[in-house]
């Protein structure tokens, strides 16, 4: 090497010790022999790794810009890149990801890939084991039956019916493997999986929130105002629940364990219930009276907080 | 084949403790035997003087290497690999050299054996 060592590296002649070596190794990383197939940045390599190693030696460095030293010699001796080893095509050993490998095995590969002399001498027949396809679905369920499980017969491409178990709890668009349902292996190889992504449908009143279900409930008037106990449906049927006394439009009550089950944790969410108070469908002459005289003695502003606003 | 000291000298840049460490990981897997002494090949000094290259110069972790030199490796025997059947096309007939090279140059079609 002749060339500047800090030309070569592309630095400054003030540069620091922690920037040649930071440049070094960014250039080492675009032209290391084994990291690039590219037979040209061989040399150029041989070329950064010298001024380097001239450069990252603070004594050598400072010899060489006194002018006490040149840059010629500082190559590597007998720099020999493992790719040239590694490549080959004499070799008779080397490395492969398992550990060691000898040249037969180039020989086993290619009988394994091409059925082999054997199967052209006649002596073994052409087997080619294979798994079969994976074959992917996508499958409609209800709300309930994501909610609670449930068992369904799919029918297959090829015709055959699949017996399904939906757990409990599956997740919208989450993926059931059904292992061995796929397409048949070739010459005794096995079968493919099927995968069946599962698609919720909307519920009309339920609503789900990772494991809790959320229920809006209509309300009379009076079970508002004096209270009372009502039915309220539930992914296991209806149950009773008691709405307290002045209960609001908004309020929530909780279901404690009537959610859905993480089939992971087996913990039950609950369900959470938001009433929603309802007037007559009709407002009968009595009822305006009534509220009229009411209103009249008890007057009350529900939008007092948003004065100013 | 060189034991462990002429590596150390050869290498210049890794002592006999590191270089004992990476055989122990099997970074390194020196094949010969000079009495009860490992014995390292040419490929397993040039293989140590990558590692010294990637561990010292780019700094690659040593809990990083393992992958590192398994990618590697994979495409070293690739390589070979390919080579071997360029090797083996080369020796065949010109009119199946030219059937695969009309094969290579047409764009890929889908192959069959599955649906899905």
């Amino acid at each position: 090497m002749s060339e500047d060592p800090y030309a070569t590296l592309g630095v400054g002649r003030e540069a620091s010790q922690d920037e040649i070596k930071r440049r070094y190794r960014k250039l080492a990383k675009e032209l290391h022999p084994d990291l690039n197939p590219d037979k040209e940045v061989a040399e150029r390599f041989k070329q950064i790794t010298a001024a380097y190693d001239l450069l990252s030696d603070p004594e050598k460095r400072a010899k060489y810009d006194r002018g006490e030293i040149d840059a010629s010699g500082q190559e590597r001796p007998q720099y020999q890149y493992y790719r040239d080893f590694a490549e080959d095509p004499q070799a008779t050993r080397f490395y492969t990801q398992e550990g060691f490998g000898d040249a037969d095995s180039l020989h086993d590969l290619f009988e394994g890939l091409f059925g082999g002399r054997g199967a052209a001498e006649g002596r073994r027949g052409f087997r080619m084991r294979a798994r079969g396809a994976d074959v992917s679905y996508s499958l409609p369920i209800s709300f309930l039956e994501a909610a609670k499980g449930a068992k369904k017969r799919v029918t297959v491409a090829d015709g055959r019916t699949i017996d399904l178990t939906i757990p409990a709890g599956v997740q919208d668009r989450q993926t059931l493997r059904l292992k061995g349902q796929g397409m048949p292996g070739f010459e005794g190889g096995p079968p493919g999986d099927a995968y069946v992504e599962v698609h919720i449908q909307p519920h009309p009143f339920f609503e789900r929130k990772n494991g809790n279900i959320h229920l809006e409930l209509p309300i009379t008037l009076a079970e508002a105002v004096l209270g009372g106990k009502v039915e309220v449906p539930t992914i296991d049927g209806p149950v009773t629940m008691t709405v307290p006394k002045g209960s609001n439009t908004g309020t929530t009550l909780r279901l404690k364990g009537r959610g859905i089950v993480d089939p992971k944790t087996g913990q039950r969410g609950d369900q959470y219930v938001k009433l929603k108070v309802m007037l007559p469908k009709t407002i009968d002459p009595e009822l305006e009276d009534f509220v009229r005289r009411w209103s009249a003695e008890h007057p009350y502003n529900p939008r007092a907080e948003m004065v100013g606003a | 084949m060189k034991t462990l000291s002429e590596v150390v000298l050869a290498v210049g840049r890794a002592d006999r403790v590191e270089i004992s460490r990476w055989v122990e990981l099997g970074w390194v897997a020196p094949q010969g035997r000079r009495g009860a002494e490992p014995a390292f090949s040419d490929l397993d000094v040039a293989r140590l003087c990558l590692i010294c290259d990637l561990r010292h110069d780019l700094e690659v972790e040593e809990e990083i290497m393992p992958l590192v030199l398994s990618l590697l490796d994979q495409v070293y025997t690739l390589r070979r690999q390919l080579g071997a059947l360029t090797g083996a096309i080369q020796e065949q007939p010109d009119d199946i050299r030219r059937a695969i090279l009309d094969r290579l140059a047409k764009p890929r079609e889908p192959r069959g054996g599955g649906r899905g």
